[in-house]
């Protein structure tokens, strides 16, 4: 009995040795594998890598460009071993898509002098610890949150804007005191009130934190992090606008989400894809920013246009002629 | 002034809600001997199901209904592997946990794949009583299934103190081996009370999915479960207590949401301790007597030991 | 006799056979989801064990499960449901790398020792308040270390956010939320080149000492009769406040140890994502899950924290190789755990079977012996 099951084992390795062996030929395909901490459709820092992937591929053709990802790998040991496991199957770049990687990356980058590793988001490629074949990449997030902040000033009709965070770091963080500072460039005795949830998946606790901004008067929210649907679904609820940020989260409410900073890491990675098969493992540093297209901002006509036509009626614009 | 305290008491109210339906469906399967530590999971599974089943459909009384029938299936395998095969609970339940939580992620993501809002129960003002200034607003001007929520417990109360079913429950929790002896059928009685646990957990993570939240994400309970099971024991097996616990933790959560709201300048993480910290403050001030669990809780029956 | 034995060895069998049976259906997932089940779990034993660096990574996933599973032992056995495994682990850390950077001067073993120390204290007292509460103000411990749980994650985000952010982050600006790399000086040693540190022997080490202390001891004894019998541990004049608390520190204080030993063996630096599962890896649930398959005997836990170790390192290369969705992954693991526990009951009672079997022979041995008198 137990023979048998060596002999059918031992048939199947070799036959996935030999089917691999067909796929190993074209050896000229790009291989990349992302490691990410939440879901690809978390709508929100995960998916805007996952989107980037999945448009490169499209550009380049599935022969030219392979991708494998490893979601929700919140637990950093878990990832370690993923960054550390896709570098030894050979993998051209890896991705780690997460700030918390970083320690991690450090450790491993040195043992696979001949893999490319990418960390995000930050500016740190550790080359002053004499390491050369990690990027860095990150996104400008307070220009986009700029942006949004000055329309939201415009469009707010108390003069009360509300915020949602998950925690004061990061990109969150970023994101937030951009949104800010371009509400009080725009409108200085506007109020902008911040709450942070403490978590990135709390949806209940954010959706409580929408019902009593709006509550104390904010009819336009923005907020950042995959626990904000809780809040997007509320301010559909009770009519109040709202900027969304990492990915565009216009279908989940199109009559109040006005505009989202969308990132397009293909910015980032298209030249660090260029560089490492040029021969250039590592050192660079990338940075998404409006300028260079990395940061965009999509605007929802519906719900900006809507919103205007809504606020004549109920006689909150005056035209003067 | 007025209007702040109706905003937060009104927030309050709805964060009770899923507290609610899953910690009365825990005591009562707690008050028959089983402890179920897996709520989370179906909660999580009820509000995958009745989202799925709205997302389709966009009938919201069969997505409840779906949501009672998924977690009563949960209901019935935990009773199955704590009551029938006797393991042990405190770990099972963690298992059936961590297989809700894997399962109804799967299923999200290979069934629906994005996340996306439906439009679920809206509020329903009750008529007259809404209409009381203050306390109509904050109270009569809710979801259903807030209101089912607080009607559960005086129900649960009467079940549990008033009827022949509720001395049964009791009585296989405190002394089973009496209570068999008197023709109590032991394993019926836990089969009922975890199987309607298990249901009033669906509810629950419905009442996230398709009333409160409106919309369904990997894990979206974020661990509401845990808190849920640690009310029942500050509740001390009583349904009036275990409200009163779940509305002291969900008004303090609802306060310091307002004190991070207006910008008081208290860091925000020291504000979200406040809930946890005000319900272990308040149980040990109140706890003077000792508080006896059911005898037999987390101890599976054997005829004859 | 031969029955016996054979009746003896299949019980040890019926615990794998239930595994054999949640992989089954996890199979069946694997196959809906248009996936080889054959290609899936051979990656999962690969993942496990397949080479040097998957067996160190099996091992080191095993060490804070083992801490948190003697932690177990101890509390359980005292009869007290130490459910707050993550909010120990994360003071722990905490402690060991606040330590760490208020003294970066020192150097070698003086530190590491300091910070084993300081991790071992800090865990304590957070296990300590929950105990405190339930000894002296009857808060039960299921949910006084549930919410404690929560204030030591919000209490961590706060201090990585804040005081003990990396200065480096400041300056570029990223404000990632973690604390600078500790010194080189307090790294444990490693099994180069793989991942394996020193603190796995210290693990092991901790479960020998525990099972001295819990059956070599008065003190140990009398936390084991507390848990066995409370009325007649106070009868016999033990102050049960006392040995409950103790019970709680030793507890908090292994899992503490652990959460210490990931910082300066794993990661060299404490950081957060908001909650605690991205540093613990819900070691501090596992943990539970390991001690109670480890039958709560500090040494049967090792194995235990060994094979759920395994099966959580196997399982995360499954997801790579094949590119299952990761909630396929937790499914399959909260399966296996619902079977291996709900097995216990034809163990047991085989168990029942295989005593009665040989009190009937015993019985009718000495039958023949009288008679024959």
């Amino acid at each position: 009995m137990m023979k048998c099951k060596k002999n059918i084992i031992i048939i199947v390795m070799i036959s996935i040795l030999v089917f691999s062996l067909g796929f190993g030929a074209n050896a000229k395909a790009f291989r990349v594998a992302v490691i990410m901490p939440s879901s690809i459709n978390d709508l929100a820092f995960s998916q805007s890598m996952y989107d980037a992937m999945v448009a490169i591929q499209e550009e380049m053709g599935k022969e030219e460009f392979q991708f494998v990802y490893s979601e929700s790998m919140f637990v950093v040991a878990d990832a370690a071993a993923a960054i550390r496991d896709y570098a030894s199957e050979g993998y051209d770049l890896v991705i780690a898509h997460g700030s918390q990687y970083g320690s991690s990356l450090v450790e491993i980058a040195p043992d696979f002098p001949n893999t490319s590793f990418a960390w995000g988001t930050t500016v740190n490629t550790f080359s002053d610890q004499g390491i050369t074949n990690i990027f860095a990449y990150e996104a400008r997030s307070e220009e986009g949150g700029y942006v949004s902040g000055v329309l939201a000033a415009k469009l707010s009709q108390t003069g009360i804007i509300g915020v949602i965070g998950p925690i004061e770091t990061g990109d969150a963080k970023l994101y937030v005191e951009g949104f800010k500072a371009g509400v009080l460039a725009t409108k200085p005795d506007a109020q902008v009130n911040i709450s942070w949830i403490g978590s990135f998946s709390d949806v209940a606790l954010a959706s409580e934190a929408a019902q009593t901004h709006i509550n104390v008067g904010a009819d336009v929210l923005t907020g950042t992090a995959q626990m904000v649907v809780g809040a997007i679904g509320v301010a559909r609820q009770r009519g109040v606008l709202w900027f969304g940020t990492q990915a565009d989260q216009t279908s989940l409410a199109p009559e109040v989400v006005v505009a989202n900073q969308v990132y397009d890491w293909t910015v980032a990675l298209k030249p660090m894809i260029q560089l490492v098969r040029e021969g250039t493992r590592g050192g660079s540093a990338y940075v998404l920013t409006l300028a260079n297209g990395g940061l965009k901002i999509v605007v929802n006509q519906e719900a900006l246009v809507r919103k205007t036509i809504q606020d004549i009626i109920e006689g909150k614009i005056d035209i003067e002629l | 002034m007025e209007a702040i305290i109706i905003g937060v008491l009104k927030s309050a109210i709805r964060l009770t809600t899923p507290y609610l339906y899953a910690s009365i469906g825990e005591t009562i399967g707690q008050l028959s001997g089983v402890l179920n530590l897996g709520v989370d999971g179906v909660m999580l599974m009820g509000a995958f199901s009745a989202f799925f089943t709205v997302l389709k459909t966009g009938n919201l009384g069969l997505g409840l209904l779906v949501a009672i029938v998924v977690g009563g299936i949960f209901g019935l395998l935990i009773a199955f592997v704590n009551v029938t095969l006797k393991a042990q609970q405190g770990i099972s339940g963690i298992g059936f946990y961590i297989f809700g939580l894997g399962l109804s992620s799967l299923l999200f993501r290979t069934m629906i794949g994005t996340v996306q809002t439906v439009s679920g129960f809206s509020p329903l003002s009750i008529p007259l009583l809404s209409n009381i200034p203050i306390v109509g607003e904050i109270f009569f001007r809710q979801n259903i299934l807030v209101y089912g929520a607080f009607a559960l417990v005086p129900i649960s109360w009467f079940i549990l103190n008033k009827t022949p079913l509720g001395l049964s429950i009791r009585a296989v929790g405190q002394h089973p081996e009496a209570a068999d002896s008197l023709g109590v059928n032991i394993v019926r009685i836990r089969y009922l009370t975890v199987i309607f646990g298990g249901m009033l957990s669906g509810i629950a993570g419905a009442s996230l999915s398709i009333a409160l939240l409106n919309v369904f994400q990997q894990n979206l309970t974020n661990g509401m479960g845990f808190i849920a099971v640690a009310l029942v024991y500050f509740g001390a097996w009583r349904p009036l207590s275990v409200l009163s616990g779940a509305l002291l933790f969900s008004t303090v959560n609802a306060i310091q949401i307002w004190i991070q709201v207006k910008g008081i300048n208290i860091p925000s993480d020291f504000t979200l301790m406040l809930p946890y910290i005000v319900t272990i403050v308040v149980l040990a001030a109140m706890a003077k007597r000792y508080v006896r669990p059911p005898k037999a809780l987390n101890k599976p029956f054997e005829r004859g030991e | 006799m031969k029955y016996r034995d054979i009746r003896e060895i299949s019980m040890n069998f019926i615990p794998i056979a239930a595994f054999l049976l949640a992989l089954l259906i996890g199979a069946i997932m694997i196959a809906i989801l248009g996936i080889s089940p054959l290609i899936a779990y051979q990656a999962l034993l690969k993942g496990a064990f397949g080479s040097m660096n998957a067996i160190a990574d099996t091992v080191v996933k095993a060490t804070p499960l083992l801490f948190v599973g003697l932690g177990i032992c101890i509390a359980f056995r005292a009869g007290v449901l130490n459910i707050g495994g993550e909010g120990q682990l994360v003071v722990g850390a905490l402690s060991a790398t606040i330590i760490c950077l208020v003294f970066p001067n020192l150097t070698g073993w003086i530190l590491i020792l300091i910070a084993l120390f300081f991790g071992f204290l800090g865990g304590a007292i957070w296990a300590g308040i929950a105990g405190f509460l339930k000894a002296y103000f009857n808060v039960n411990e299921i949910l006084s270390t549930i919410m404690l749980n929560y204030i030591a994650v919000y209490g961590m985000n706060y201090l990585l956010r804040g005081p003990i952010m990396d200065p480096l982050q400041v300056k570029l600006g990223s404000f990632i939320p973690q604390t600078a790399r500790l010194s080189q000086a307090v790294d444990l040693p490693r099994f180069i080149p793989t991942r394996l540190h020193l603190g796995t022997i210290i693990a092991i080490f901790f479960a020998i000492l525990v099972y001295i202390f819990l059956w070599r001891t008065t003190i140990g004894f009398r936390i084991r009769m507390i848990g066995q019998n409370i009325q007649a541990s106070r009868a016999s004049g033990i102050n049960v406040q006392k040995y409950m608390v103790l019970a709680f520190f030793l507890s908090g204080a292994l899992v503490g140890l652990g959460g210490a030993i990931e910082v300066i063996g794993v990661h060299h630096r404490m950081f957060t994502d908001g909650s605690a599962t991205g540093f613990t890896g819900s070691a501090g649930f596992n943990g539970i899950v390991a001690a109670l398959f480890g039958q709560l005997h500090p040494i049967g836990t090792i194995p235990a924290s060994l094979l759920l170790g395994a099966l959580l390192t196997g399982a995360n290369k499954m997801q790579r190789v094949v590119q299952v969705p990761s909630a396929l992954i937790g499914a399959l693991n909260g399966l296996i755990v619902i079977f291996v526990v709900g097995s216990e009951y034809l163990r047991r009672r085989q168990t029942r079977r295989v005593e009665r079997i040989m009190k009937v022979e015993h019985n009718s041995k000495n039958k023949n012996k009288k008679e024959d008198k």
